[in-house]
């Protein structure tokens, strides 16, 4: 009976399907969408809001990088990817690009055959522990259960961590934030473990955040970035310059709201550069001129980003560390529009 | 008479005494709780033991369900209300009851469109289910599945509507080619389906806005919806690759049989979350590159593989069942194997088989809630993923997982009831 | 044309559905050759042999996060015929009691039973996984509740404590001498084989009678006991104690393996129950009316009579259902449970990106034993069906 509308969805998409082409650049501009990996839910980052719309840190560079591409920031469709997906949706085309809080790492990178774009939030793994066991540094966990989320890197560093410190630890593997979070709640672990952000935005959503403590210890590096399917160089590149028009924007102190006045020229060589009125950076790009404008309008620079969905003064309250500009102290150090 | 005779004849009887009425022991609910619940003292044990486990459930569950709040927001709120009493917090299922149904992304104002294919689904079983229902009804069974894509995934009503036209067109030249021989008219109408549906795919794409609903993608669908169409839309599909595949294992053509031995074996013998997990890291590897079949499409196929392998069991079991004779009947009519299939052969072992399906098709509705495990959105994903996950909602165990047993329950419940009522309706034989 | 001369025309099918079939593996295997190279990768097995880096909490065999992804795998193989060697043993008990009762002249029980089948069948078993794991979670004292003078909960008899973590009992320590109890003990539970036999030839040769029950009892005991506290008590017990974060010592059974065992026993037995009530129905009245025209008493005629004729029906069935429950065992993820789908399906397949090559060996291992036990099965078959008459 139904099955003619399988038939019938296959033929369709058989046809539109049409003749595949090695270029993500014209896959995405013929589909008119973005195809976006993100997490399946992970406040701050990426999650749905009450209305279905998806937003979050993680969601900005997709719009930024929809908005630079297609000139339409919501033209994006996101895909809810697990630890487990989300290599496969990237390498079987399936997305274009996964921004979900991914650590760059050798292997990804070279054995995989992935490609990172950048890095737009230095993360390092933490623990977070009810403020009723008393516990204050990582080094007292010894016989302590554990949840983490496999498929992570954080499942090998608490491995080698422990390991190394000569303690024992009980694993709970996991599968999703949201599994996570009743087991934590009603003690079948003791003390749930990912990255420092993640931990943030998981205690944030908690009834009673005061109750729980995120413990000093960062045990590991977790450069977290977007990444696309190595390859295809053009990808990357549009990929690459509309995170790093994002994060030089905010050191040149261009913000979604001057962006306007200051697009229609100013004094300064760099700026009129990266906003197209000088130079053909977004024709090398195979874009137009004002790419990064609208990149940089869709969501706001890195700054305004971070403080709209992580920031200080969200429930997730996370300071800027070493996600601040260079000049002042932090990571984030775009190479120059040129 | 005699004296002796005289002495005696007060102590007989010369008159029926009236009837009695069975000692109170023997009679009405006694005999019967006598018989029935404390028959010896092992027995009377059992029957202790159960009234007191049925006690502890309904005086557990009594007020438990008594006292559920069905009108509050949150969880913390619910408690509140409650102040201390047992009771239960309905209101996550009312205040989440779209979510559970239809999942977290798909439109809200479209939600008439999936209940109105549910119902029209109804409509569309009651021919093939009831064996009285006027036969004209098939016509619209046979549109049902064209109209359900519609509502469901929304989009023009012409890319349906050319795929159904095309269907048509490889019936009617089936029809034309069937006298020459069946081989013919089944080649006649996969050509004429496919010519007509790859000549009328170009309208849809050129008029996309002809009686055209909001579209809405495949990885939109969720909660109870979506185990309702990966349940009907599989079960469907796999009973002709069912067939087919029992037909070729029966066959005595060696290679068509190790083909369709392998297959099922192979299908029979892993368990169905491998298979999706084929469908969600693997499957995408084997289509051509740049071709974007989604999740929902790629685990229809993957459910499709493995009921199709459970339901040619079945089958074979029933093509087994019959008697020799018929094959030998048939044969001696001169028929050939198609017609003898068809007019002999299947019409009897399919109705062999029809409890045996019911019981593959009961088994694998219950099985579309694996696709939770990989993330999908289901009743399951829906309930221990964005529900019990929710800041509002953290730790209402009870009532959603009793929602999902109820649901399930009552669904295949009705099923495996009417599976037994065809049994009986279909046993015309000689007992 | 060949299609139309009967000679050759099932060749002509057969040469057509072979190149169908090869061409359409071709084609497949193309797209996965073009898709592989396009993402830089290739297919290898190399991964197993390397450190799998991953600790794993349920583990029967030496393994910590240095042993290789091959071990891992290993771990998890044990893990799976763990819970379903369990599950298959706790499903029997449950279904043939059911089964039983469903046939019980008491009306109650009859009706209980039935709910019960009725219940089990016809909910998915994931929900009832999900459902026992959530009684640990949401019901269960978690190990901080029995800290403390007046700790919320406290263990059972003092030995056994039921947290939301799993179940914590004692474990036996095996002293000098130990090895002589146990041994004392098999040979008791072969004495009792051997007093049954002498029981049964005792009844046919002589027509004597003789109880079974007690003295079977005793022999299991007496002398184990005896030999027992002769030695010294070699054999004591080590108690699990709350220290630190969780108890240590004694046997934990992690909530996972738990909720799965139950989960799998209760579902597979409302089978179970149903192919035990269908087998006993199958023997029919005539054989329990001969039975009892011979004067046997009704457990007699269950025993003897009823069962042994019941069983060729039920076993075949039965032993589906094992396949069935070993197969469902890959539902373990769904609460962190570590078996061949966890680790290897899992964890190894998350942490290497070597998708392909971890679902066929997963695969390859559930069609191993889905063969072996249709092997059993088939050797099962052919060997009651020597018996029939």
């Amino acid at each position: 009976m139904n099955r003619i509308v399988i038939l019938g969805a296959m033929t369709a998409a058989g046809l539109s399907a049409g003749v595949a082409s090695a270029a993500t650049l014209d896959d995405v501009k013929a589909r008119g969408t973005l195809n976006c990996g993100v997490t399946t839910g992970l406040v701050g980052f990426a999650a749905p809001n009450a209305n279905g719309e998806w937003e979050g840190f993680d969601v900005g560079v997709c719009r930024a990088v929809a908005a630079a591409v297609l000139g339409d920031p919501t033209a994006v469709e996101f895909v809810p990817t697990t630890g487990k997906t989300r290599f496969t949706a990237l390498a079987s085309g399936e997305i274009d690009l996964l921004a979900r809080n991914t650590t760059w790492t050798f292997s990804r990178d070279v054995d995989l055959g992935f490609e990172f774009v950048g890095i737009n939030y230095y993360d390092g793994q933490g623990f977070m522990i009810p403020k009723e066991l008393g516990v204050s540094s990582a080094k007292e966990l010894d016989g302590a259960t554990v949840c983490i989320q496999t498929g992570t890197t954080t499942e090998l560093n608490l491995a080698d961590y422990f390991r190394k410190n000569n303690i024992s630890y009980e694993p709970v593997p996991i599968e999703t934030n949201a599994e996570a979070q009743p087991l934590y709640l009603e003690g079948a672990c003791d003390v749930y473990t990912t990255d420092a952000s993640g931990l943030a935005a998981t205690r944030a959503a908690f009834e009673n955040p005061g109750d729980h403590v995120v413990l000093p210890e960062i045990i590991s590096k977790e450069p977290l970035g977007p990444l696309v399917r190595h390859g295809d160089n053009e990808w990357g590149d549009i990929a690459r310059w509309t995170l790093n028009a994002l994060i030089a924007a905010e050191e040149l102190g261009v913000t979604s709201a001057n962006i306007d006045e200051l697009a229609s020229g100013t004094n300064s060589p760099e700026i009129n550069r990266l906003l197209g009125t000088e130079g053909t950076l977004g024709e090398m790009l195979g874009l137009d001129a004002d790419w990064a404008v609208r990149a940089i309008k869709a969501g706001g620079n890195y700054g305004e980003l971070f403080e709209k969905n992580i920031g200080e003064n969200t429930p997730i309250g996370l300071a800027r560390g070493l996600n601040a500009q260079w000049t002042e102290g932090g990571l984030l150090y775009s190479p120059p529009f040129r | 008479m005699s004296d002796t005779h005289a002495q005696s004849v007060a102590f007989v009887r010369d008159t029926m005494l009236p009837e009695q009425p069975p000692p109170v022991t023997e009679a009405g609910a006694i005999k019967w709780v006598r018989e029935n619940l404390f028959r010896g003292w092992f027995n009377t044990i059992l029957t202790i033991v159960s009234l007191y486990i049925i006690f502890k459930i309904v005086s557990g569950a009594y007020p438990w369900f008594a006292n559920g709040i069905w009108n509050t927001s949150s969880l913390a709120e619910c408690r509140e209300m409650l102040d201390g009493m047992t009771g239960a917090c309905f209101s996550v299922l009312t205040e989440r009851w779209n979510q559970l149904l239809f999942g977290f992304t798909y439109p809200p104002e479209a939600y008439w469109r999936p209940t109105l294919a549910f119902v029209l689904l109804i409509v569309a079983l009651v021919p093939v289910l009831y064996p009285k229902a006027p036969r004209n009804m098939l016509a619209f069974t046979a549109i049902y599945p064209f109209l359900a894509y519609w509502l469901i995934w929304g989009g023009t009503l012409l890319i349906p509507l050319m795929v159904l036209v095309g269907f048509a067109a490889g019936y009617f030249a089936f029809k034309q080619f069937e006298r020459q021989s069946f081989a013919m008219g089944m080649l006649a109408g996969f050509a004429a389906t496919v010519v007509v549906i790859w000549v009328g795919g170009t309208i849809p794409a050129a008029l996309p806005d002809v009686l055209a609903l909001e579209a809405v993608r495949s990885r939109d669908l969720g909660g109870f919806m979506l185990n309702m169409i990966l349940g009907t839309v599989c079960v469907s599909l796999s009973l002709p690759f069912g067939i087919l595949l029992a037909l070729g294992r029966q066959s005595s053509m060696p290679i068509i049989k190790w083909i369709c031995v392998v297959f099922i074996e192979f299908i029979r013998g892993v368990p169905l979350i491998t298979l999706l997990f084929v469908a969600n890291v693997v499957l995408a590897y084997f289509f051509p590159p740049g071709s974007n079949i989604d999740l929902v499409l790629r685990v229809i196929i993957m459910i499709t593989a493995f009921a199709s392998a459970y339901i040619a069991e079945v089958i074979r079991g029933g093509l087994a069942a019959l008697p020799r004779g018929q094959y030998e009947a048939a044969n001696s009519l001169g028929l050939d194997y198609a017609q003898s299939m068809r007019l002999i052969i299947l019409p009897q072992a399919l109705k062999i088989s029809i409890p045996g399906i019911v019981n593959v098709a009961v088994g694998l509705f219950k099985d579309t809630t694996l696709v939770a495990i990989i993330s999908m959105f289901d009743l399951v994903g829906m309930i221990r993923g964005p529900i019990l996950a929710s800041t509002e909602w953290n730790g209402v165990y009870w009532e959603l997982w009793g929602f999902a047993v109820f649901v399930f329950f009552i669904v295949c419940f009705t099923i495996s009831k009417y599976s037994q009522w065809l049994e009986r309706q279909l046993a015309t034989d000689h007992r | 044309m060949l299609i139309n001369d009967t000679r050759y025309r099932s060749y002509t099918f057969q040469f057509v559905a072979l190149l169908l079939l090869v061409l359409a593996f071709g084609y497949l295997g193309s797209n996965l050759l073009d898709n592989l190279q396009a993402a830089g990768l290739n297919i290898s097995y190399q991964f197993l042999g390397e450190p799998a880096g991953y600790d794993i909490n349920q583990k029967l065999i030496p393994y910590t996060s240095q042993s290789s992804h091959w071990q891992a795998a290993l771990v998890g193989v044990l893990n799976t015929l763990l819970v379903a060697f369990l599950g298959c043993l706790m499903a029997t008990v449950i279904g043939v009691v059911v089964g039983v009762l469903r046939l019980s002249n008491n009306w109650l029980v009859r009706q209980l039973m039935s709910v019960y089948v009725e219940i089990f069948r016809n909910v998915p078993v994931l929900i009832w996984i999900l459902i026992i794991m959530a009684v640990f979670i949401a019901v269960l004292p978690q190990p901080r509740d029995f800290r403390g003078d007046d700790a919320e909960a406290s263990m059972v008899l003092g030995a056994f404590a039921f947290t939301g973590r799993g179940f914590y009992m004692p474990a036996p320590i095996l002293g000098a001498g130990a090895g002589f109890v146990i041994a004392v003990f098999v040979a008791s539970v072969a004495g009792i084989f051997a007093f049954k036999n002498y029981a049964k030839k005792s009844l046919y040769d002589r027509g004597k009678l003789i109880p079974t029950f007690w003295p079977s009892l005793a022999i299991l005991f007496v002398p184990t006991i005896l030999v027992y506290f002769l030695l010294g008590r070699p054999i004591t017990l080590d108690y699990p104690a709350l220290q630190g974060f969780n108890f240590q010592g004694g046997i934990f059974m992690r909530n996972s393996l738990i909720s799965l065992w139950f989960a799998l026993s209760i579902y597979t037995a409302a089978f179970i129950a149903e192919n035990v009530r269908a087998g006993i129905l199958a023997v029919s009245q005539g054989q329990t009316e001969a039975a009892a025209s011979l004067g046997l008493r009704p457990r007699r005629i269950m025993n003897l009579v009823i069962l042994p004729q019941a069983l060729r029906v039920i076993i075949p069935p039965l032993i589906s259902q094992y396949l069935n429950l070993t197969k469902n065992s890959s539902l373990a993820i769904a609460v962190g449970y570590m078996d061949l789908t966890g680790t290897l399906g899992g964890i190894t397949l998350n942490q290497t990106g070597r998708a392909i090559e971890a679902i066929f060996l997963l695969m390859l291992f559930y069609l191993t034993i889905s063969l072996a036990i249709s092997a059993i099965m088939n050797v099962y078959n052919n060997s009651v069906k020597l018996k029939e008459r």
